[in-house]
């Protein structure tokens, strides 16, 4: 049975963790390099991309990170784990991992009175998909590898870039594990 | 595109899981709450320990502040409403802040009343000390429980009386045959349906963080251990001696809760926490958390 990390520094770890379960691989909790290590896939959790970002950096975790995606471990960033990947964001500095080729504007639907639940038109699946948006962010640009699979008003909220796949949206909150089956699929 | 549901006001608390929410008081110090890591900022007039030296009434921020601490940082911003005060929670509905609490640290307005929740697109946190105050404030509409300690005394005790109310009483339900739950909800004087809930799941429907009373990085830790899922931080960090260090350490032993080496590594050095007082020694008058039901 594949194993399939959950970065678990802050956010909403236990959802997915659900949610793999549903999906017939062993989710696990990675904190340290060495549990990072060990597993077949990766997922980055929603959260506040600065906390997870600044917990990675004083722990000793980013540039595991880093290494591990940049060696072909495939990834899924929901929300802040999109953050996360990106190569920058366009307001403001925060730790980021840059291994996504994508600029994210962060809050950028506004604040939590503009956080709304949609359903959506996803490339390379049949059916709509009930995508949760919590102060989400928005792709601003994507580089010349980025394939967008989902826009709201022509901004990308879903992407993938080789095994490196990541939405603005929360899959985990919806009970529909179709994405992270997506991610299952690569390994 | 459906706005302010249950499921994304629940949702933010799902996010902040694992995190330390910081009272501020000014921009700076929500930037140094941020740097440190923290999940979000309790945008406030004074810190609880400030609160009971002045005395008097305690009321919602002036929207002035608000706005300057929600400028200054890119995380959520809350704010407090007083219990049963549902003009101020428009108020903060209508500056944007990202959750509302609900709060027994202010002066409450209603004695006998708490805000509609429901009627709002902004969710809500509240506090309670047992299990049927908890499940009274989600049926009101509640998308986020805090356990309440005796917030600005830097004294964990009450705290800790509470969680462990909380969690005993919902171990309790799980145990009990479904004929017995409809009694149960009498005793707890909680709706019904979230007895059943609770009775199914070992679980409150929504997030739990622990409130009042948190000084230290250990204190953090001991509150993640007891089963909450975040912790707030009020007079324990900007009263503390040096509240950079103190943010940042107990940021990370709320992470790393359960790794005692961590914790120790982190509690080193901080300087002086913020000085606690003896619960036996607050009169009636002076203990917060008994207000509200």
């Amino acid at each position: 049975m594949s194993r399939v990390g959950v970065l678990a520094l802050q956010g909403d770890v236990r959802e997915h963790l659900a949610m793999l379960g549903h999906l017939d691989v062993e989710g696990v909790e990675v904190r340290t390099p060495e549990t990072l290590a060990a597993v077949d896939a990766l997922v980055i959790p929603g959260g506040e991309s600065t906390t997870i970002g600044k917990l990675a950096v004083r722990f000793g975790m980013l540039e595991p990170l880093r290494r591990a995606i940049e060696g072909g471990v495939p990834v899924y960033g929901t929300c802040a784990g999109m953050i996360l990947l990106a190569g920058s964001v366009t307001e403001g500095d925060q730790p980021l991992l840059g291994v996504l080729d994508v600029v994210v504007r962060r809050n950028a639907f506004g604040r939590q009175n503009e956080s709304f639940e949609t359903d959506l038109e996803i490339t390379g699946l049949d059916d709509k998909f009930h995508a949760v948006f919590i102060r989400s962010p928005w792709i601003e640009k994507v580089g010349g590898d980025v394939e967008v699979l989902a826009s709201i008003d022509d901004h990308p909220v879903m992407v993938r870039q080789g095994r490196i796949l990541a939405t603005s949206f929360h899959p985990e909150l919806a009970g529909d594990g179709r994405i992270h089956q997506m991610l299952i699929d690569t390994i | 595109m459906d706005t302010g549901t249950d499921r994304v006001k629940r949702g933010l608390a799902e996010m902040l899981k694992g995190g330390v929410i910081m009272d501020v008081v000014n921009a700076d110090q929500a930037r140094i709450a941020e740097e440190a890591g923290a999940v979000a900022v309790m945008a406030l007039e004074r810190v609880p320990a400030d609160i009971r030296k002045h005395g008097g009434v305690a009321r919602m921020a002036d929207p002035t502040k608000i706005e300057e601490i929600q400028n200054a940082v890119t995380i959520p911003v809350m704010a407090k409403c007083r219990i049963g005060h549902f003009a101020e929670a428009l108020v903060l509905q209508a500056l944007g802040v990202d959750y509302i609490d609900e709060s027994e640290v202010l002066t409450p307005a209603d004695e006998e009343h708490h805000v509609d929740k429901w009627a709002f697109t902004t969710p809500f946190v509240c506090g309670a000390r047992n299990l049927g105050e908890a499940l009274r404030r989600i049926g009101e509409g509640a998308a986020m429980i805090r356990t309440k300690g005796e917030a600005g005394t830097g004294n964990v005790v009450e705290a800790v009386r509470h969680i462990r109310t909380v969690s005993n009483e919902m171990r309790a339900l799980t145990t009990m045959g479904d004929e017995q739950l409809m009694s149960a909800a009498r005793d707890l004087a909680a709706p019904y349906e979230l007895v059943k809930v609770v009775a199914a799941t070992g679980k409150l429907p929504v997030v739990n963080f622990a409130a009042g009373g948190v000084a230290t990085p250990a204190d953090a830790a001991l509150m993640m251990a007891l089963g909450v899922e975040g912790v707030f931080v009020g007079s324990g960090i900007f009263k503390s001696s040096d509240p950079e260090a103190y943010a940042r350490a107990i940021v990370e032993a709320t992470t790393f809760w359960n790794e005692p080496d961590v914790v120790a590594k982190v509690s080193r050095g901080l300087g002086e926490a913020m000085p606690g007082l003896e619960i036996g020694t607050l009169e009636a008058t002076e203990r917060l958390a008994g207000r509200g039901w």
